[in-house]
């Protein structure tokens, strides 16, 4: 077949794929039956089992909505038998006679029981009205009445579904609804295997050219010009974010495909997160074949795309789940803090607490890793060891992102953005750890007025949801494959540090063969002007350099090499270009 | 040093302010040699210098222009600095054509009708196409491949990415050098069928060895390109409306095609200084302190002919290099700093479709008397090099070398010091610039040389420490 052909058919494949993908969001019905429904339910909620199966079945779109209004139905019956009821109230404060100085503890506890759990929550509600001085007694008795709402609160969060239940309960819920169909693994199969196969097909083009540079046409092409396409591909991603941290619920039905692979691997159902993981690699596969194929004969890039897809397979992807199947700890162990920037929360601490020596060892090799893996393999190798052969925000960027990768703005003014946003996430994440670990340790929540969980909370949308993920990998198409890693990952600001100040690495130029071509520059997903320096026969020694080595691969000079030597020689901020006798003057 | 920085900076600042400015340099052209002019003077001294160029207003990287065109780069990509860049150095650009240069009054005359005073001028107006006098290269479709105007002709004369019903389908390229390499491989992505004319029988063979050119003949052939070598244009021949439509060859075949790219070399775009008193030959001929005939007036890169070459060295050397270090020197000399233009060992590199091209010294296409050359291949792979050397003292003269990437400082260190190509072929590790996991080629090659010419290899233990720094 033609190379055209191919390529669309290619594109049209992965785009079947993909729509088939969302619209089971939209034409797939979800139901529920009885016996599903109350198996995942606590004992005392088997009643919401009751309600729930009576829900019509209907698309994944329109059962959030549905199973909320069932939830608050639940909720309603579960506040009339355990609530207090509004005429209950009516006659305790009538029981005042209208006094409110006779409002105290023993008031409420002879009214409604002494140990009782509505006596509790009443008084932890109302206490303070306790023996003060009020203008009026209606005025007492607003305030009761306004308090009300938050007993029956709790008294729903402790016999019913509480409102911070009932998201997760929403997504559990529908992904046991999904039809029986989309879980035997077929339609997984199907519908992976299409857009994998799209992929490939589209790729068969590049395999048929010899082994080079095939840059051609990138700047002619719409979908890697910020132009229609890439805007397209751009609000697929963000939309895809934002669905994945904010509304998993509406994914329903995809994850339900993956519930046989998530049972083999881990033994539980598959979640949103499963379902990402999967994705992700799977989209690392596929175009990490591309790489594969692009770069045919540089061995230094094949190797390496080999590496990230290694790590993201072994160490995020499968890892986790043999360890969640042997209920141990899901721990990324390649993931270093501050990126895992999660490692030092309570929680984490808890679990590693919990599990023993394997636990214990978990924690001191997450240790170990940021204080000593980290600059040691750095002095040695670079960052690259860490950015663009084991990291999967950087594997993602460097197989998934790479047709984005000229993107990025080589300008001295986004260079000078860059060193002030990435240090400060730096700054941050080291403060937010801190902390946390203060509150761990000192069981005190505040520091300087400041409440660490809303610390936490804070860096955890911002740069956790926002900047990783939305603008990190929905950003591709518009800002290159490397807006996060560039701008906003702490670890890579840390390894930077260390690259700069104190390692072997740096990208040697080679004398004065430098032609100024700009094809290095253009082509550095760090947004490096990596001509610069070639230009001035200086070496490249840059915090951001990722050493992906895609300027050696397309400077059609030889120009550049990315070496790892002895430190002397590494930095020339005067450098003389070889060629002619008699020195340049630096002034 | 600090304090003349200073008083120049206030002498400056009253010209800028007083009815009798200096006039500062004036350099003609915004190429490599130009720019590197201007900056290497504003290094050094606070002058005035204002560059006035005609083919673009910023200056940028010739060599890019191919990018371009295949779509690996928008031209913004082709400038080297940014355009804040000129103001923030006070270098002063101005987009016009120089029409006449008059010596006597320090004057120049702009096509503006401007004209324009200079106490001192660099002229570095580069090359312009070589045309010979063939027969209908006024017709729509001929075009040579130097200048940002000849890529914009260029895009006008073929089909538009991806574009399918567009008449060009077929060209002729006359002459095969690098530039018609590169032209070749342009047209190339434009899907239009190219055939190269060339005059000798095998691919650049004034330049390569035969084994060389041979190699590189038959790559570019598997890309799709025709050669035909002994074959020299007669004459282009066009339809009624003045439209390329064929070829004739001094043969007198006749090769339909609807573009002829003229491809047979550059020469120094000179003709503007005609009757001004600037001595010239092919080129403008300057001294080795890069001054022409006429004090205060200097000339740099491709334009520049240097009266008396240095050894191993010619007079024109029109490429990128040479363009930046007579600007180097140039510039010093324009801010008073009297430096002579002395290259070192000639490099030079190039990239024929997926195959880079370096040399270090010297490697004649046809060896000299008591000289000899290896040509050495790895097999099954386009990586071979051609290793030259002085026949009694052994003494290495240069190398070639294609898909493998060599170290400059190396060859320019080997070369300075005369070392014998027993010596330099031991280093070759260090030497090897390959990218990482490449695999390693220095000892089949250190082997195949000892039995083939039975010159012994030394390991430089010494040099090594030097260099593996
Ligand atoms: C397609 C192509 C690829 C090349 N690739 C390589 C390569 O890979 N390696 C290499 O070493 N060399 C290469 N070269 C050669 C290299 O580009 C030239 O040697 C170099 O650009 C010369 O620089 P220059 O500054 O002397 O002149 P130029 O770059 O030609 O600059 C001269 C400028 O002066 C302007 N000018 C001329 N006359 C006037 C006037 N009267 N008034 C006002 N302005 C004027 C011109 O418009 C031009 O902009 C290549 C050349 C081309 C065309
Ligand atoms: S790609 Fe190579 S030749 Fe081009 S500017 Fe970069 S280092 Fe120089």
């Amino acid at each position: 077949m033609k190379n055209d052909t191919l390529k669309k058919l290619g594109l049209t494949l992965f785009v079947i794929a993909v729509t088939v993908f969302f619209s089971l969001s939209f034409i797939v019905d979800i139901s529920f039956k009885d016996k599903d429904v109350s198996s995942l339910l606590e004992e005392k909620n088997k009643g919401l089992a009751n309600i729930v199966s009576t829900i019509d079945p209907a698309p994944a779109y329109q059962m959030p909505g549905a199973l909320r209004n069932a939830f608050n139905q639940y909720n309603e019956v579960i506040v009339n038998e355990y609530g207090i009821k509004d005429d209950e109230l009516k006659n305790f404060i009538e029981k005042l006679d209208s006094d409110a100085s006779k409002f105290d503890t023993s008031a409420v506890q002879s009214f409604f029981g002494k140990d009782d759990f509505l006596t509790t929550k009443f008084l932890e509600n109302t206490s303070w009205m306790i023996g003060r001085d009020w203008q009026n007694f209606d005025q007492f008795k607003n305030s009761i009445n306004d308090k009300l709402q938050n007993v029956n609160k709790a008294v729903v969060s402790e016999y019913g579904l509480g409102a911070e239940k009932q998201d997760a309960m929403v997504l559990i819920l529908m992904t046991v609804g999904a039809p029986d169909f989309l879980k035997t693994g077929l339609w997984a199969f199907l519908i992976f295997g299409l857009a994998v196969a799209g992929g490939f097909i589209h790729f068969i083009p590049l395999w048929r050219k010899k082994p080079g540079i095939h840059n051609d046409h990138i700047h002619h092409n719409k979908s890697q010009t910020r132009q229609w396409p890439a805007i397209i591909v751009f609000v697929c991603l963000v939309g895809f974010y934002i669905f994945l941290y904010h509304y998993p619920h509406y994914l329903a039905n995809q994850i339900a495909l993956l519930k046989p692979l998530s049972e083999n691997m881990s033994g539980g159902a598959a979640n949103q997160w499963f379902l990402y993981g999967f994705m992700y690699t799977l989209a690392m596969f596929t175009m990490g074949a591309r790489m594969m194929i692009k770069y045919r004969g540089n061995m230094y890039q094949q190797v390496r795309t080999v590496s990230v897809f290694f790590f993201q397979v072994a160490f995020a992807f499968t890892l986790p789940q043999i360890l969640t199947r042997m209920q141990l700890p899901a721990y990324d162990l390649k993931s270093a803090w501050p990126l895992e920037y999660s490692f030092f929360f309570d929680y984490r601490i808890d679990e590693y607490m919990q599990n023993g020596s394997l636990g214990l060892f978990l924690f001191g090799w997450g240790v170990v890793l940021f204080a000593i893996g980290v600059p040691l393999l750095t002095y040695f190798y670079g960052k690259r060891w860490y950015c663009s052969w084991v990291c999967g925000c950087g594997g993602l960027a460097e197989t998934v992102g790479d047709p984005y990768r000229h993107l990025s703005d080589k300008s001295l003014g986004s260079w000078k953005i860059e060193r002030w946003v990435v240090h400060s996430v730096l700054v941050f994440a080291v403060f937010m750890t801190a902390w946390v670990l203060y509150t761990a340790i000192s069981g005190d929540s505040e520091l300087l007025g400041i409440n660490s969980y809303s610390v936490r909370s804070t860096y955890g949308f911002f740069i956790g949801f926002v900047f990783a993920g939305a603008v990190g990998t929905g950003f591709y198409p518009v800002m290159g494959n490397r807006v996060w890693c560039r701008f906003g990952c702490p670890l890579a600001a840390y390894l930077g540090l260390v690259q700069r100040f104190k390692s072997r690495f740096r990208i040697t130029t080679n004398g004065g063969q430098c032609i100024s071509c700009g094809n290095c520059s253009t082509y550095c997903e760090m947004g490096i002007d990596v001509r610069w320096y070639a230009q001035r026969g200086q070496n490249i020694v840059r915090s951001s350099c990722v050493g992906c080595g895609v300027c050696s691969a397309v400077c059609p000079r030889g120009v550049l090499k990315l070496e790892n030597k002895t430190e002397d020689g590494r930095i020339n901020d005067n450098p003389i270009l070889i060629g002619r006798e008699g020195v340049t003057l630096n002034l | 040093m600090r304090i003349e920085n200073i008083l120049n900076k206030i002498a400056y600042f009253r010209c800028e302010h007083d009815e009798h400015m200096a006039h500062g340099t004036v350099i003609i052209g915004n190429g490599i040699a130009g720019i590197t002019a201007a900056r290497e003077m504003r290094k050094i001294s606070d002058e005035r210098i204002q560059v006035i160029s005609i083919e673009t207003p910023y200056f940028f990287s010739r060599t890019a222009l191919m990018y371009v065109y295949m779509g690996h780069m928008k031209f913004e990509h082709t400038k080297p600095y940014e355009n804040w860049f000129w103001e923030k150095n006070r270098i002063e650009l101005v987009q016009a054509l120089v029409e006449k240069v008059n010596p006597e009054k320090n004057e120049l005359l702009l096509s503006t009708g401007e004209q324009i005073k200079y106490d001192k001028l660099l002229i570095a107006t580069g090359s312009k196409t070589q045309y010979f006098d063939w027969k209908g290269l006024d017709y729509k479709g001929v075009q040579g491949l130097y200048s940002f105007q000849d890529l914009e002709k260029l895009e006008a004369n073929t089909p538009k990415p991806f574009q399918k019903d567009h008449p060009t389908k077929k060209a002729i390229i006359v002459g095969a050098g690098l530039i018609g390499v590169e032209l070749a491989e342009m047209l190339n992505t434009r899907d239009i069928e190219v055939t190269m004319l060339v005059r000798e029988g095998a691919f650049w063979n004034g330049v390569l060895t035969p084994s060389e050119a041979a190699e590189i003949g038959h790559h570019i052939e598997s890309h799709g390109i025709k050669l035909m070598f002994e074959s020299e244009l007669d004459e282009v021949l066009a339809d009624d409306s003045g439209k390329v439509r064929a070829v004739r060859t001094k043969k007198n075949e006749e090769l339909e095609c609807q573009l002829v790219g003229i491809t047979t070399g550059v020469k120094p775009n000179i003709d503007f200084l005609k009757n001004t008193g600037i001595e010239s030959d092919k080129g403008i001929l300057v001294d080795e302190y890069l001054e022409t005939n006429i004090p205060n007036i200097y000339a740099a890169g491709d334009c520049a002919q240097m009266r008396e070459a240095s050894s191993g060295r010619k007079p024109v050397e029109a490429v990128w290099y040479v363009g930046r270090m007579m600007g180097e020197v140039a510039g010093a000399n324009l801010a008073g700093k009297k430096t002579a233009y002395k290259p070192g060992p000639w490099f030079n590199s190039a990239k024929f479709f997926d195959i880079e091209y370096q040399t270090y010294g010297n490697v004649m296409a046809k060896p000299e008397d008591k000289q000899e050359q290896y040509f050495w291949k790895v097999k099954d792979k386009n990586k071979f090099m051609t290793i030259a050397w002085q026949k009694e003292t052994n003494v290495f003269l240069g190398i070639n070398t294609f898909g493998i990437r060599l170290r400059h400082e190396y060859f320019n260190n080997v070369l300075k010091k005369k070392m014998t190509v027993g010596e330099v072929i031991g280093g070759m590790r260090i030497a090897n610039f390959d990218t990482e996991f490449y695999s390693k080629w220095d000892k089949a090659l250190k082997n195949d040389f000892t039995s083939e010419t039975g010159i012994e290899i030394r390991e430089p233990n010494m040099l090594q420490k030097l260099l593996q720094r």
